[in-house]
């Protein structure tokens, strides 16, 4: 299983998802992400998903229990970067990702985060 | 055309993989290619979970009119599904998850046929045509 690496910038934490996700990564992501939160008391979570190709159900929980859980350490999740296939395929799927935040991409996402958008 | 395996989460991947390129092979636009490869995911990852395990087959199949198309078909040995019905309502789990992904793999494609019955396994078999 290929894990994805979690970069702390200041106050916010920096994901870049680079690798095709299996469910095993995800899960491991929301865990390791919770660690940092807890470790690190970042304010914010930025998930970039520009790289990736598709989100199902699953990919699409985990990424809005991601922001659940980030919530309760006190931190913001944006997630950046969807592509315009990704969003009409998630939409059609019914998943609304409610919870979540998203930004255009990370620059957009960080301003979102520092209550200057 | 080609069998794969479904035994591993790695497995879901490598199934994504193959769609992804014979859908691009066979001209299916860009959103399309993702419908197909976002629905492949779901029923690839049924089978690993509800099925114990399954195989998924490939193939580029050709319309009555003459358009190309992708048709995956997923077999699994699993307990199979006593209410098929159920199990196509948006909502509707087993447990645990959103209750989307049969019928939302159903939305994305154009053809859907699910055969299933309790303790000899489910069939999926899904077309997505070019437009």
């Amino acid at each position: 299983m290929e894990r994805v690496p979690i970069l702390k910038i200041g106050k916010t934490l920096f994901v870049s998802i680079q690798i095709d996700l299996q469910d095993e990564s995800v899960m491991q992501l929301q865990e390791d992400l919770a660690e940092e939160l807890a470790g690190t008391g970042a304010h914010g979570v930025i998930i970039d998903i520009t790289a990736v190709e598709i989100v199902d159900s699953f990919i699409g929980r985990m990424l809005a229990t991601i922001g659940s859980i980030s919530r309760l350490f006190d931190a913001e999740t944006v997630l950046v970067g969807m592509r315009p296939a990704v969003a009409i395929t998630l939409t059609e799927l019914g998943l609304s990702l409610r919870g979540v935040r998203t930004a255009l991409n990370a620059e957009k996402g960080l301003a979102l985060l520092n209550g200057s958008a | 055309m080609e069998e794969l395996p479904i035994r591993t989460g790695n497995d879901v991947v490598r199934v994504r993989q193959q769609v992804r390129a014979v859908a691009a092979e066979s001209g299916l636009s860009l959103v399309d290619q993702t419908k197909l490869v976002t629905a492949a995911s779901e029923l690839a990852r049924n089978a690993l979970v509800h099925g114990g395990g399954g195989m998924a087959r490939v193939d580029v199949v050709t319309s009555g009119a003459g358009k190309p198309g992708v048709r995956i078909g997923f077999t699994d040995d699993g307990p199979g599904i006593a209410d098929v019905d159920q199990a196509l309502t948006d909502g509707w789990t087993s447990g645990g998850g959103l209750g989307l992904g049969l019928s939302g793999a159903r939305r994305l494609v154009d053809e859907f046929e699910l055969n299933s019955k309790p303790g000899s396994g489910t069939s999926v078999v899904v077309v997505k045509w070019s437009r």
